[in-house]
């Protein structure tokens, strides 16, 4: 008879740990909604008591800084899910956590900065702007996805079959490894991206919502992007290959599908991705150094673990409620609870996010997407 | 009394009932049987009984204590222990190993103990040992000498089933479940294996429920044979009872009764 | 009769040319690599041999003799039969060296025509007058081929001599090499013992060995690894096979003699050794903890240095007059009691809602709480407590009565870390072999199935990640002791790794493999900040434990010195094979069961 999957116990008897986790989901649920009562109250009437009760000092967010703090926290967050969906497709086609994907996103960003640097070296970056925005991101593009798929051909490819703690530990030391090689290539400086043109980067508003250009730039990149990708993966033969092979390795290459082929289909896909989003960051931000991939891939885990790993969809998804939940929920919920200098605790919220989807609900909010066989 | 009574046991996976309306009882002492052919929900019951998964609806009841919603160590530890279809040994510990770690729930010793190699720690430690030495005695000179500080996965497949028996037993339970003990074994090792199931019961006095396909083996054995069929219970009672019971014989039984 | 494993090459041109000129892309990149992330250059500053070698040349000369010697070995298949090898393996071992020697001189070229200095930062003169030996273009490209050509053909021609040859060339390179890179230690050793002449007699004056010591030192190795080969394997093998009591003592007077060594030798050594020492015993310390959670239960911890900053901050607080909110100023010995208590706290809040996750999302949440942990310490929310950015300085040092401990008297040091040391390898040796170790090893196997055959899962883990944390803390005192301050840059997740890396290579779930991972990676490389053996590395260690890493996993992912279940784990075929070999027939273990089935008798009435 087909031997059902032992599936985990819904019901158990409560024991200490059990309570001592409802301790805390009680903790962190009650923390969220007071900050955001007071908030709340704070934005009404300033001076109420139960708004001052932690924070006499607070006097709210104007709409304009609530809303500054929202596009900031999207257009970031677009670039956490653009990282976000390399982790979640070889999370889905591989079973694995590819922990030096951030590394990836590194290489575009660091390359996007070598080539905008020598555009504006001779003048081009001023003159044709949108050229060379098309010629970095192919640039970064084309490096990214070259050291995903070597990453992929000489690190993973010879686990494959081994117990799964293994590519994981093997992944670290791959991002180890990058970050200390560019490190010796490029030096320890902190690069600075030529600044944007002055009519693509000033402040434009659109929908009552004053956005900079840059940020604009981002978000259609982004879009754009992510539309790619959907079209690849739902619409073509390459996608619906790297589907089966998320299903069942074995299964996909009996129906005659070539699945190394696949997998790094799948990792120039991921690779691709972060280069673009390589690209935004240093747009953005205008600095990388060898360290700028570690915390935004990490971040872009949390993200694609609160999507739903192995859910394309949700990852883009997770991406953008992680980036607004880091941008808003210092100033939303810590701000009114009284704790000074929210804004160093950024980090800290984006980790609290991911212990509190892996608590209440650990397969992420759009539900995952993967084989029974990583499911365990 | 029984030993463990089951009322209207449902499960349901996914909108399909694996299991439905399943009403059983065993007492003490006893060796029941259950068949049907594949798909009847024959391990969901086992995995139902020892934790694995929570029923829909119904109640268990072990001693007359609801066993419902409990972690599968607990229910272990009430005394209700069992192996696996497709045997899951823990492969790269010693045989004498797997059978030590299965009295996990009859011992105490914590960290305290083991650091200050304390009189009971070392008491505690030399009857883990000696348990486990007597328990794989029983299967003959297969598993002990030698072979205890080998790997289980060095062991053959006849020998992994014995082993897994051996670990079972090790958890010093009262009702033991054997899901298919036999398969995959050749007639003499099948013969002989039939012959311990009932020294299981007159020597080590464990209750027995088997899953198994092998009518041989399960008219020489049980006591009672229930028939499950697409997670229904079709018929109840002895072997010659149900083997002769038409819905039986149509649902199941038709072609092993002729293969005999 | 047999097959081959592989086409018979008809002549010793008849190579595999995609092949070789595969590895000989590799070679010349691998070379290329190396000097644009700066190691030639920056080590040349080392000697190994005086004025003939530096470390910098080593480090470029070592790469065609590997990649030569690794492009000629072939597959040996078992029972098929494999070609001999000779002239075929030396041709490809040439011509691997020679395109890589090929590559590095269009890399001289490049350098001398174009100035890429600007993103690369190694694109520098210094570079070209390393690698043209500053004789001109011609030269050095000539030169390079050359030499690298006949570097492959070594590396190649390794495989054709007797294997004693082998053996002699191997120990003679490792034998110099180690004795060149453990200068200061040896120097350090014989001014203990009074032996300042030695010192002199091998080493030159401004470091590296004199040319003569060299032949000497190399012609004693030669005779001594002649005269050994084979005893060396053969003790190992008794010793591993002896069993009960002789086994006991044997492990007795092993253990006795590193004891005496551990305690005598540090009174002889001077402080930079001493230094050392303690640097090593700190992540000893680390990885002893790491080791229970990781080896031992499965559970990837690599947040783990948040119990490390925990016990520093406990000890900073409770025992420093600078703490800035609350000072008892207690005696350290008091304060562990408190780092205890705190490490079982935190382990268990952030243990609780990890346990339960699956394996790589445990690993990726703990390393989220070490961030989180840092990020707080950091934070000027909890700045009035535990000092922000600035710390708590002015921690004491350890008043035992007769004697005070901190870091300006590292040998006292030393012994502090080795007191928990050897409590910490106590506690992994007892838990080990007990219940509660059993239960881990068992979970690490097969966690359902572990849960059904009674074990409670979630509070033998919890029991792992607290024992671990327990362990870490104290490293954490240690170092506060010994720093006199802490800060929150003292716990990066960059300490997590590297004890991950040092459990790695050492060998997961392996007391004595732990140790020589910290000896040999934090001893000769150094740690995140302290410098190692060799300080020259100092920017490329980081790098080096990632090669290390990668490597270790996909070569040998039990380690150096495998524990011996571990090594059975990762590769349970060739064990079945070696048993079938050896006659103990696995596997189809039951032909003594089976027999009677043939002549008809009835089986299985053994019992």
């Amino acid at each position: 008879m087909p031997t059902h999957a032992i599936t985990t116990k819904s019901a158990r008897r409560l024991v200490s740990v059990d309570r001592f986790l409802t301790f805390i989901r009680v903790f962190l649920v009650s923390v969220i909604v007071i900050g955001l009562l007071a908030f709340i109250w704070q934005q009404f009437d300033a001076d109420n008591p139960f708004a001052q009760w932690r924070n006499p000092g607070a006097r709210g967010l104007t709409g304009d800084q609530f809303k500054g703090l929202l596009i900031s926290g999207l257009s970031q967050g677009s670039m956490y899910g653009l990282i976000a969906l390399g982790y979640s497709m070889v999370y889905g086609v591989l079973g694995f956590i590819n922990f030096a994907h951030g590394e990836v996103f590194m290489v575009g960003a660091m390359t996007g900065f070598i080539a905008s640097d020598k555009f504006q070296a001779n003048g081009m970056w001023e003159s044709n702007f949108l050229l060379c925005l098309v010629l970095i991101i192919v640039m970064a593009v084309f490096f990214s996805t070259f050291t995903a798929v070597v990453m992929e051909r000489v690190a993973y490819r010879p686990l494959r079959n081994s117990p799964r703690l293994i590519p994981l530990i093997t992944s670290i030391g791959v991002s180890f490894f990058i970050q200390n090689f560019v490190l010796g290539l490029f030096g320890p400086s902190t690069k600075s991206y030529p600044r944007l043109p002055e009519w693509l980067a000033k402040q434009r508003s659109i929908l009552t919502f004053e956005i900079a250009g840059t940020r604009l730039l981002v978000l259609v990149v982004a879009a754009a992007s992510m539309a790619g990708l959907w079209y690849i993966v739902e619409r073509t033969k390459t996608g619906k290959a790297m589907r089966a092979v998320a299903e069942d390795k074995e299964i996909a290459s009996l129906m005659g599908i070539d699945v190394n082929r696949t997998i790094v289909t799948t990792f120039a896909v991921g690779g691709a991705m972060a280069g673009v989003g390589g690209i935004l960051w240093g747009l953005m931000f205008r600095s990388v150094t060898h360290m700028t991939g570690f915390l935004p891939g990490v971040k872009a885990f949390t993200a694609a673990v609160v999507g739903g790993i192995g859910n394309l969809g949700g990852a883009m998804a997770g991406g953008i409620s992680l980036g607004s939940a880091e941008s808003i929920a210092p100033l939303v919920i810590l701000e009114p609870l009284g704790v000074p200098g929210v804004s160093q605790l950024k980090d800290a919220v984006a980790f609290t996010v991911l212990v509190l989807v892996l608590l209440f609900k650990p397969s992420g909010l759009f539900g995952e997407r993967l084989s029974s066989e990583d499911r365990a | 009394m029984s030993l463990l009574e089951i009322k209207d046991l449902k499960i349901t996976f996914g909108g399909l009932d694996a299991l439905s309306g399943l009403n059983f009882h065993i007492d003490e002492g006893e060796i029941v049987s259950v068949i049907g052919p594949n798909g009847a929900g024959k391990t969901t019951f086992f995995n139902a009984i020892s934790g694995l998964v929570t029923p829909t609806e119904g109640d268990i009841l072990f001693e007359n204590e609801s066993i419902v919603g409990l972690d599968p160590s607990t229910v272990t530890s009430l005394g209700i222990a069992r192996t696996f279809q497709n045997v899951r040994l823990f492969p790269n510990m010693t045989i004498l190993e797997n059978v030590m770690v299965a009295q996990h729930c009859r011992t105490s010793q914590l960290i305290y103990g083991a650091l200050l190699q304390t009189k009971a720690f070392k008491r505690e430690e030399r009857e883990i040992r000696e348990r486990a030495i007597e328990v794989l005695e029983f299967f003959g000179h297969r598993l002990v000498g030698y072979r205890m500080d080998q790997p289980a996965f060095a062991l053959s497949y006849a020998n992994r089933r014995r082993l897994e028996i051996a670990r079972a037993m090790a958890t010093q339970p009262r009702l033991l479940l054997l899901d298919e003990p036999v398969a995959g074994m050749n007639p003499i090792e099948t013969a002989e294996l039939t012959a311990l199931v009932g020294r299981l019961r007159t020597e080590w006095g464990f209750t027995i429920i088997m899953i198994e396909h092998d009518m041989k083996v399960v008219r020489d054995v049980s006591d009672r044979v229930v028939v499950l069929d697409h997670g229904v219970p079709i018929a109840q009672g002895s072997y010659d009872e149900v083997s002769t019971n038409p819905d039986v014989v149509e649902a199941y039984l038709g072609r092993p009764v002729e293969a005999n | 009769m047999s097959t081959l494993a592989a086409p018979m090459p008809s002549s010793a041109l008849d190579q595999d040319w995609r092949k070789v000129l595969r590895w000989g892309f590799i070679c010349g990149g691998t070379l290329i690599a190396l000097c644009l992330v700066g190691m030639p250059v920056e080590l040349d500053r080392r000697e190994i041999i005086e004025r003939y070698l530096s470390l910098g040349y080593l480090s470029v000369v070592l790469v065609p003799i590997v990649i030569g010697w690794v492009s000629a070995s072939q597959i040996v298949l078992e029972g098929f039969e494999s070609r001999k090898q000779g002239l075929f393996d030396l041709v490809t071992g040439l011509v691997v060296g020679v395109i890589g020697g090929g590559l590095l001189s269009l890399l001289m070229v490049a350098l001398d025509s174009w100035n890429l200095r600007d993103p690369l930062v190694n694109w520098s003169p210094k570079l070209f007058r390393f690698l043209t030996y500053e004789n001109g273009m011609g030269f050095g490209a000539g030169a390079w081929i050359v030499t690298c050509g006949v570097l492959g053909l070594v590396g190649a021609s390794l495989h054709v001599v007797p294997r004693i040859a082998r053996r002699i060339v191997a120990i003679v390179i490792i034998g110099l090499l180690s004795l060149s890179v453990l200068e200061a230690a040896v120097s350090d050793v014989s001014e203990g013992f009074g032996l300042e002449w030695l010192t002199d007699l091998i080493y030159a004056k401004k470091g590296g060995l004199t040319l003569t010591s060299t032949f000497v030192v190399g012609a004693v190795m030669a005779v001594v690894a002649a005269v050994t080969d084979g005893r060396v394997k053969a003790a190992t093998n008794r010793y591993r096979d002896m069993e009960g009591v002789e086994r006991q003592k044997a492990s007795m007077i092993l253990f006795a003699v590193v004891a005496v060594l551990c305690i005598v030798l540090p009174m002889f050594l001077g402080k930079i050794m001493n230094e050392l020492l303690a640097n090593v015993g700190l992540f000893l310390l680390l990885a002893l903890g790491l080791n229970i959670v990781v080896g031992l239960a499965g559970l990837l911890d690599l947040g783990y240095v948040a119990f490390f900053a925990v016990g520093g901050y406990t000890t900073a607080v409770l025992t420093s007059p600078n703490s800035p909110w609350f000072a008892p100023e207690l005696h350290f010995g008091f304060s562990l009691v408190f780092v205890v208590i705190f490490a079982i706290i935190v382990g268990l809040v952030i243990g609780a809602p990890v346990i339960r996750m699956r394996g790589d999302y445990l690993a990726i949440v703990t390393l989220g709480f070490g961030e989180i942990i840092r990020l707080l310490f950091l934070s000027d929310w909890l700045g009035p407590y535990f000092g922000g950015a600035q710390g708590i300085t002015n921690v004491p040092g350890v008043d035992l009565g007769f004697a005070t401990v901190k870091g300006t008297d590292p040998r006292s040091v030393f012994y502090l870390v080795l007191f928990f040391s050897v409590i910490a390898i106590y506690v992994s040796w007892r838990l080990q072999a007990s219940r509660l170790g059993r239960a881990w090893m068992a979970i690490r196997e097969d966690e359902q199935v572990a849960e059904a055959m009674g074990i409670n899962t979630v509070s033998a883990k919890l029991m792992a990640f607290v024992v671990g944390a327990v362990l870490a803390a104290f490293s954490g005192a240690v170092l506060v002791a010994k720093v006199g301050s802490v800060f929150p840059t003292s716990f990066m997740i960059l300490i997590s790794i590297i004890i991950l890396v040092v459990v790695i290579v050492g060998g997961m779930g392996n007391i004595a493999g732990v140790m020589v991972g910290s000896f040999v990676l934090i001893g000769v490389l150094g740690g995140p900040k302290q410098p190692g053996l060799l300080q020259e590395f100092q920017n490329f260690k980081l790098l080096i434990y990632g090669m290390l890493l990668v490597f270790m996993m996909l070569k040998r992912p039990e380690g150096l010195v495998p524990s011996a279940r571990r090594s059975r784990e990762l590769h349970q075929e060739e064990f079945l094979q070696d048993a079938w070999l050896r006659g103990d027939k696995p596997g189809i273990d039951d032909d003594e069961d089976a027999a009677p089935l043939l002549v008809g008798d009835g089986g299985g009435e053994e019992e």
